[in-house]
């Protein structure tokens, strides 16, 4: 029996790629670069959000453009509980979840009311209503964000060094992956597939499609909201320019390099701009140009985005 | 025991009466025609039943239980189910899938059997794996049936399930219909009348969207208003 939407689990490959992040920090001990650590945490943080938001796009057809401010909801829940006398990222970063899923709600219960660009507006338009807030608010630190003097602490292991932090966002962005891909397998990432490709039949044959997309909206939301919270956990400082649109954008072009609809399609679009723009930002200011062409073939010529034109190869 | 009561159902786009004031009764197993002109109001009638669009005025009961604000998805796990007159069928994935997502649909949970057997009724066993989108349009006119029939709806609303059918596959619809006769109650929209004359119990002539006749298939045969409207008179003897 042919089963076109099944994701299944190759056990080498993976081991593969996985052996190969954990041993990473060590390879850059050996290469004397320690500074290497802290940027591959954070590409793992942002593979994290931009897989979130290719659980939307992707696989949900919800073409949000205001993910930011689920970021920035986290981000800002640990940059607020953090001096109110918190320190334990077991509170923290469950709180940075639960920022980004409450702020989704609000978010998701309006905007999957409407359909198509109406959907794209109206999410960019809650994500800039949330920046300008941010902007304004004395107690969110206005244009200066929000600095922490210490990292949280994760019980037995000390996250203020960046090696065991590294691991620590390493385990979240697998259990996030193998999460989604359970839920993808489910028949509830069955049915949010359905939507995608055809929602006037899904309710016709008896789908609560928009609880079914507010369901996945909140959850998206608030894997988006633990990424922020783990970026202001690893870099001590936000800012609201985490919650503007051109980041939102961002997530965006990750998603459609590294390909919608495919499960390693955020991660590796992470991967690929935040090394991209690593590689180049230091040679020309105008990087963002290169990622422009980038992004143009591969919308022409690799429509699957870099996962897809692996597995056609595969 | 009545499967369907509709009672001065309304519907306005603008200045035009879509739907104006219709009763209709169908009874448990009977199999009810709706047939008019173009622009009769017969899908928009399938529309308002069926919960995709809300009517203006009017009352539709269905088994006893009042489904007139109900969303399409509520009253599709209260046994009514639509076909679309524009095949609307999921092309990524295969056929058997296709109608285990109707089977899921309708009651939460992801039975492949149940798909099966449904595959079978609509005589699409032999393309279970093959895309939706590789169907040809004969088979691609069953599926979509298929996929209101996998909902195991009581009462299916079917918007011309043979349109552009040539006749043998037109044929084998009616084939179809006449063995899901009794099982379910099926109110059909349909302009081939060959196959209207030969299945239905009972007929309810729409034109302009009012009920110009109701009754059985002779009554509606002979009756003057609807022959002057609609069949004029190549109508089958």
């Amino acid at each position: 029996m042919r089963d076109t939407l099944y994701i299944p689990l190759r056990p080498w490959p993976t081991l593969g790629v996985v052996a190969a992040l954990a041993l990473l920090p060590l390879a850059a001990a050996t290469l004397g670069q320690p500074f290497y650590v802290v940027f591959a945490t954070r590409v793992l943080i942002y593979a994290l959000i931009a897989t979130s938001l290719n659980l939307l796009i992707g696989y949900g057809g919800m073409v949000s453009f205001g993910h930011a401010a689920f970021v920035g909801a986290g981000a800002y829940a640990v940059a607020m509980l953090m001096p109110a006398g918190v320190a334990s990222a077991w509170l923290l970063w469950p709180a940075a979840l639960l920022a980004g899923a409450g702020f989704a709600f609000l978010v998701g219960a309006v905007s999957l009311r409407t359909r198509g660009v109406y959907f794209i507006m109206i999410t960019l338009a809650f994500a800039q209503m949330a920046y300008y807030l941010v902007l304004s608010l004395r107690v969110l630190g206005s244009d200066d964000g929000l600095t922490l003097s210490n990292r949280p602490s994760l019980g037995l292991v000390d996250l203020n060094r960046d090696t065991t932090f590294y691991y620590a966002a390493l385990a979240i962005l697998l259990a996030a992956l193998a999460g989604m891909r359970v839920l993808l397998n489910a028949p509830l990432g069955r049915a949010l597939q359905g939507i995608r490709d055809n929602e006037t039949r899904m309710e016709a044959i008896g789908f609560a499609t928009y609880r079914l997309k507010l369901l996945v909206f909140v959850i998206a939301g608030a894997a988006a909201g633990l990424g922020g919270g783990l970026l202001v956990s690893l870099n001590g400082l936000v800012g609201p320019n985490l919650l503007n649109w051109t980041q939102s954008g961002l997530l965006m072009i990750m998603v459609i390099l590294g390909g919608a609809g495919r499960l390693l399609g955020g991660a590796l679009g992470a991967v690929l701009l935040l090394v991209v723009e690593e590689a180049i930002a230091e040679h020309t200011i105008h990087w963002p140009l290169v990622i422009g062409v980038v992004l143009l073939a591969v919308v022409l010529f690799a429509p699957q985005g870099l996962s897809g034109l692996m597995r056609r190869r595969a | 025991m009545t499967m369907l009561r509709v009672g001065g159902l309304q519907k306005h786009f603008g200045g035009v009466l879509a739907v104006d004031d219709v009763d209709l009764e169908l009874a448990e197993g009977e199999l009810h025609a709706v047939i008019g002109p173009n622009g009769a109001g017969k899908t928009t009638l399938i529309h308002l039943l069926s919960g995709a669009l809300k009517a203006d005025a009017g009352v539709i009961v269905l088994d006893g239980r009042d489904v007139t604000r109900l969303a399409m998805h509520r009253r599709v796990r209260l046994g009514l189910a639509r076909s679309y007159q524009i095949t609307s069928v999921f092309p990524n994935i295969t056929v058997l899938e296709n109608l285990a997502l109707a089977v899921q649909g309708a009651s939460g949970r992801d039975d492949r059997d149940r798909a099966r057997t449904e595959l079978g009724a609509v005589g699409l066993g032999a393309r279970a794996d093959d895309l939706a989108g590789a169907l040809a349009h004969g088979e691609r006119r069953r599926l979509e049936l298929g996929l209101a029939l996998a909902t195991g709806a009581r009462l299916l609303l079917l918007d011309e399930p043979m349109a552009g059918m040539g006749p043998e596959e037109a044929a084998r619809i009616v084939d179809l219909l006449s063995a899901l006769k009794r099982k379910r109650t099926i109110l059909l929209v349909e302009h081939d009348m060959d196959a209207v004359f030969r299945l239905a119990d009972r007929i309810t002539t729409l034109v302009d969207g009012r009920v110009i006749a109701s009754g059985a298939p002779e009554e509606i045969r002979r009756h003057p208003e609807v022959r002057r409207a609609y069949l004029g008179e190549e109508a089958p003897q």
